[in-house]
């Protein structure tokens, strides 16, 4: 394996840890407040209740969701 | 013209964010000090300071002078936002008992154990006790000096070239970053020793609660949304993100399951 392709696998396995990793429901739920944010910009009093209400909810499920997954539980 | 109350928060985010990762820097750099030379652990950790920083000029700099300021704000928003969920769902589970907390003291041990084990050539079980410093270049030393500080200081890389960037504040956030290692690392050398006393938790708690506000209200802003208040939208989201993991925190610790293996990690 080339140097190139083995940094460019390297940058790659970085960037999929640090995003996704173990909590692709974080991932998920960024991805989702972003489209959220366009489809609400025009509505003030919606968007800025409900962004960090999404947000908040989300981290709410990826708590619970690693609850679940401790050994030994 | 930018706000005092959303400059301040940038300024604490950066500084705490760069201050825990620094401190988890530091005991690498002391395990490689006090187990392979000090000469070769400090080059190590200077060196990979030095790449970081070359890395904030080189991607931050054309980032702030060439990206519109609302495009950048979704996407550094967005990746504030995935980091801040991150730390806070971590400090949420350290904070209710699911997760061990950090240990430095482990991650010490261990890192001592295994590079004086390298060094001797005996497994870490009967590994000799730490040589004293050499003052000859050590390539391993070099290395997990290196490793460490470049790690670490990664995710700093990352929250002071999106904070900075997406305020049009660069310069200030390098700046509290760089206090930041400055102060972990006159500590660092004063006592010669990890600093497991720094309450690692409580910190990253903090910067998570600071990283999900700017994170949201970058993402809001760039996309259009008009936070009532502008920059002051900021503090109040502060508080917001304290109360929902001081409240998370308390739910899942009238959850807390029997059996959680003390000190695990994620």
């Amino acid at each position: 394996m080339s140097v190139i392709s083995r940094a460019l696998r390297a940058f790659g396995h970085f960037w999929w840890d640090f995003l996704i990793g173990d909590t692709p429901e974080l991932a998920l739920a960024t991805g989702i407040i972003v489209a959220l944010a366009f489809l609400v910009s025009g509505e003030r009093v919606l968007g800025v209740i409900l962004l960090p209400v999404v947000a908040a909810g989300f981290l709410l499920l990826s708590v619970l969701r690693a609850r679940r997954r401790v050994p030994g539980d | 013209m930018h706000s005092t109350s959303s400059t301040l928060v940038l300024v604490l985010a950066v500084f705490g964010a760069s201050l825990v990762e620094m401190v988890e820097a530091l005991t690498l750099v002391v395990a490689a000090g006090v187990s392979r030379g000090w000469r070769s652990a400090l080059e190590g950790a200077v060196v990979a300071a030095v790449v970081l920083g070359v890395l904030v000029v080189v991607v931050g700099v054309p980032l702030v002078r060439y990206v519109p300021i609302d495009a950048l704000r979704v996407v550094v928003g967005a990746l504030l936002l995935v980091l801040g969920l991150s730390w806070l769902r971590k400090a949420i589970l350290r904070g209710s008992g699911h997760l061990g907390l950090h240990d430095e003291d482990k991650i010490y041990a261990r890192t001592v154990a295994s590079l004086t084990a390298a060094e001797t050539g005996a497994g870490p079980a009967t590994a000799a006790p730490p040589a004293p410093g050499h003052d000859h270049f050590d390539g391993v030393g070099f290395m997990v000096a290196f490793k460490g500080v470049f790690l670490e200081g990664t995710e700093v890389v990352l929250i002071v070239i999106s904070l900075g960037a997406a305020q049009h504040r660069l310069g200030l956030a390098a700046l509290a970053a760089g206090a930041a290692v400055l102060l972990v690392g006159i500590v660092g050398l004063l006592v010669a020793r990890q600093l497991s006393e720094v309450p690692e938790n409580l910190i990253k708690t903090a910067v998570g609660i600071m990283l999900c506000s700017f994170g949201i209200f970058w993402v809001g802003e760039g996309a259009g949304l008009d936070w009532y208040g502008g920059d002051l939208a900021i503090p109040v989201l502060v508080v917001f993100w304290i109360v929902v993991t001081l409240g998370f925190t308390a739910l899942m610790r009238t959850n807390l399951p029997s059996g959680v293996p003390e000190g695990s990690t994620a």
